[in-house]
């Protein structure tokens, strides 16, 4: 049914609303779908509950995507008790049921245990990880079943869009969204609603609206989460800046690695279409807008705004100069808006409760709340949402739990492969988009991989700079052969042929790399190894002079040796050594062949008494 | 892959020149690699020059330019993997395919790929086989995984 007014809408909203409060005492399990926990099985689970519930109409069966508790997987909570269940498998489904569902009762094992107390926390409400946040964005995914807008209308969604078409002129939007502070949460930190206004401000009758769902970052995922979990503020988000914009046209434009993403804002789209929130007139206020996705390749590069409009357009992603602003001339020569998802997300929260109330969240120069994707060496891995401003070691130790195995804090890294690393020695530091550029890094797109004593900096600088020459585009020389060159000698240096004045050279190379390149990639591939040899020179040195890696990653400068004392002669490494380079027999303790070890790691993973040792 | 199929996939892109990325990705789905002869057959369709078809079909990472075989192994290698241990997954598993990645096994049952990051950080390292997430994978656990689908 196409909604033609907001009256329309309101009277939907109502109707929504009143079957959910007949229905507001029956029992829910709502299971998580999401990229994450359907790594862990989730869709065995939501089978195994589908088939057990089968028509069951006293029990109501939701799945919706990413909660942000990723370590856990699957989730599952029964509502209206709020009681939340972790790591939850098909064989579980049928207690559940029986137990909890159906009588109320806690099945403590499913329970998430606090490892500092070792207390069973059975309200979701009450786990530490959620407790800190503020998911002003993020919180709506665990209500959401993503294929059913009633869910989005449920809680209040398009209230935004309605209040932007009928009761705000498009420049006191574009107004709104600037003293908002709103900053764009794909990498640049630039003022939205600047942005905006320059898009508006260009001359042209045709022009854009692109959401840029291009997430690259590996580590990063949280444009995914909020593009599979709730699409529906994405493209309220779009519809708003587009009508403020003037543009009649937008594309979302989604990785290719998201099937999920992809799948979902394409359902989206559809039935916002049907609805009336997309097309011709929209909710009759004679405003007209219409979506198309567009699927990307496969390359970090396309993530770049111009990149990106480049590949719409069916070319290469290859950036260009930007002398000329995207909005005045961005995709097929016209004014051109791009945000990232999460930059969309935010805009219907802003125009709903005022720039007021936005500003007084986060710092002085970033408002809001941003997501992080905390992962790594880290015992909370999951996606967080925090105000600006919080301090990176209530991130990591009151969010994130701190380091598992006892080992001890190393290294923050953010901002994706452009960004830098962050020593325990800053982990006070606030983190928002100016903060994190002092110390040498960026706040990029929100991903924090949290590094503890046994990642070498080296390796990790390396990692990044391989990945950086491969997705260079290679149009600038200074980025196709700079990342090449610091990627050599970086090699070198951890299989031990790094010479003196490597770490000097690397500075230089960096230097001329960052200055002489067309785009952010280039501008800021040096980032990595600039940071951890601002911050970890001494390992770089141990590299150098002593051909040693003190974390013992690099193969070539470690050796793998068994503890006599504490080898118990299991034989499980002997057995599982790929090369036969493990001799021992009964009650002896066994011994490493040097010259056949192959230093694949699997005796150390096999060995139930960690006697395999690394130096 | 037949000019029908191939017209059928034209048609849904409205033979646009814009649209070449998006009928490529399709032409991968179907036929799993891009047959040189299927690209020529783009090429003349669109009136789009060759090489700038091949300028696309060899920027993006989501084509390949050669037969993909029956199981596609993948390798996530995104940093929260990286750090967790996916150098010594992915040495194991070009130890036991007997190809590097981006290879694929001269009986054609394997090929093998890396991916920069599959945003599913939590099962840090992460093997999909076929569409299949398996996380937390540890080099033993790669035997076995593919041993069971062998």
């Amino acid at each position: 049914m196409r909604l033609k007014s907001p009256d329309e809408l309101e009277r939907a909203r109502t109707r929504i609303l009143e079957e959910r409060r007949a229905q507001e005492a029956k029992k829910r399990v709502v299971l998580c779908t999401g990229t994450g926990c359907r790594g862990a099985g989730a869709l065995e689970v939501f089978d195994a509950f589908k088939k057990e519930l089968g028509h069951q109409s006293a029990v109501e069966f939701k799945s919706t995507c990413c909660h942000g508790f990723c370590e856990r997987g699957p989730i599952t909570i029964i509502e209206p008790m709020g009681i939340f269940y972790q790591g939850v498998t098909p064989e579980h489904v049928p207690q559940i049921i029986a137990e909890t569902v159906t009588k109320g009762q806690v099945i403590e094992d499913l329970l998430y245990q606090d490892p500092a107390t070792g207390k069973a926390i059975p309200a979701e409400k009450e786990i530490p990880f959620y407790k800190k946040q503020e998911r002003l964005v993020f919180g709506h995914n665990r209500y959401i079943d993503p294929t059913r807008i009633e869910d989005y209308l449920a809680l209040g969604g398009y209230k935004a869009l309605v209040k932007a078409l009928f009761h705000i002129a498009p420049d006191e939007i574009i107004a709104e969204v600037k003293r908002s502070g709103l900053r764009g949460r794909g990498g640049g930190g630039f003022p939205a609603g600047k942005k905006w206004e320059s898009c508006r401000r260009a001359h042209g009758d045709i022009k854009y609206v692109i959401c840029n769902c291009d997430e690259g970052d590996p580590g990063a995922y949280m444009d995914r989460s909020l593009m599979e979990g709730n699409p529906h503020s994405v493209l309220e988000g779009m519809i708003i800046g587009a009508y403020a914009i003037g543009a009649h046209e937008g594309y979302v434009y989604v990785r290719n690695e998201y099937p999920l993403a992809v799948e979902n804002v394409g359902i989206a789209i559809e039935q916002a279409t049907r609805m009336g929130f997309l097309g011709k007139d929209i909710l009759g206020s004679g405003f007209d807008f219409t979506l198309v996705i567009n699927k990307g390749g496969g390359a970090f590069v396309a993530g770049e705004s111009s990149a990106l409009m480049a590949s719409i357009e069916g070319y290469v992603a290859e950036p260009r100069a930007k002398h000329i602003h995207m909005t005045e001339s961005g995709l097929w020569e016209r004014p051109t808006n791009l945000n990232n998802v999460e930059t969309w997300v935010n805009i219907p929260l802003i125009i709903e409760k005022g720039s007021d109330w936005y500003g007084s969240i986060g710092t002085q120069g970033s408002k809001g709340t941003k997501i992080f994707s905390l992962v790594g060496k880290i015992n909370n891995t999951g996606l967080i949402e925090v105000p600006m401003g919080m301090t990176l070691r209530e991130i990591v130790y009151d969010i994130g739990g701190g380091i598992p195995g006892g080992k001890r804090f190393k290294a923050v890294q953010t901002g994706g492969p452009s960004g830098g690393c962050i020593p325990e020695s800053l982990l006070d530091l606030p983190v928002d988009f100016d903060e994190l550029t002092k110390a040498g890094s960026m706040m990029g797109s929100g991903g924090m991989i949290v590094m503890d004593e046994s990642t070498c900096m080296v390796d990790v600088a390396k990692y990044f700079t391989h990945f950086l020459k491969d997705e260079s585009c290679g149009k600038c020389t200074s980025c196709r052969d700079g990342t090449l060159r610091m990627y050599e000698v970086l090699d070198a240096i951890t299989k031990g042929k790094g010479k003196e004045g490597d770490i000097e050279f690397l500075q230089e190379l960096g230097w001329v790399t960052a200055e002489a390149s067309l785009c952010a990639l280039g501008g800021s591939a040096p980032n990595p190894v600039l940071s951890t040899i601002r911050y970890f020179r001494d390992e770089y040195e141990a590299h150098i002079r002593e051909k040693r890696c003190p974390a013992g990653v690099c193969p070539e400068l470690i050796t793998y040796t068994i503890d006599p004392e504490a080898c118990i002669a299991c034989g499980k490494c002997k057995k599982e050594c790929p090369t036969e380079a493990i001799t021992g027999q009964k009650k002896v303790p066994h011994k490493i062949d040097q010259a056949k070890c192959i230093k694949c790691g699997t005796c150390r993973e096999v060995c139930p008494v960690e006697a395999v040792q690394v130096k | 892959m037949t000019s029908a199929q191939l017209e059928k996939i034209l048609k849904k892109h409205d033979h646009q020149k814009s649209g070449l990325l998006a009928i490529l990705q399709d032409v991968q789905a179907l036929a799993n690699y891009l047959p040189r002869k299927t690209l020529e057959e783009v090429s003349q369709r669109l009136q789009v020059p060759l090489t700038q078809v091949y300028y696309l079909a060899t920027f993006y990472r989501a084509f390949s330019l050669t037969p993909r075989g029956r199981h596609l192994v993948t390798v996530c290698t995104g940093t929260a993997c990286h750090v967790k241990g996916a150098a010594l997954i992915l040495n194991t598993m070009e130890r036991e395919l007997k190809v590097k990645a981006g290879e694929t096994t001269s009986d054609k049952e394997y090929t093998l790929e890396t991916v920069n990051c599959l945003g599913s950080c939590a099962q840090a390292p992460l093997v999909v086989i076929d569409g299949a997430y398996h996380g937390k994978m540890l080099g033993t656990k790669v035997l076995s995984l593919l041993k069971g689908d062998k």
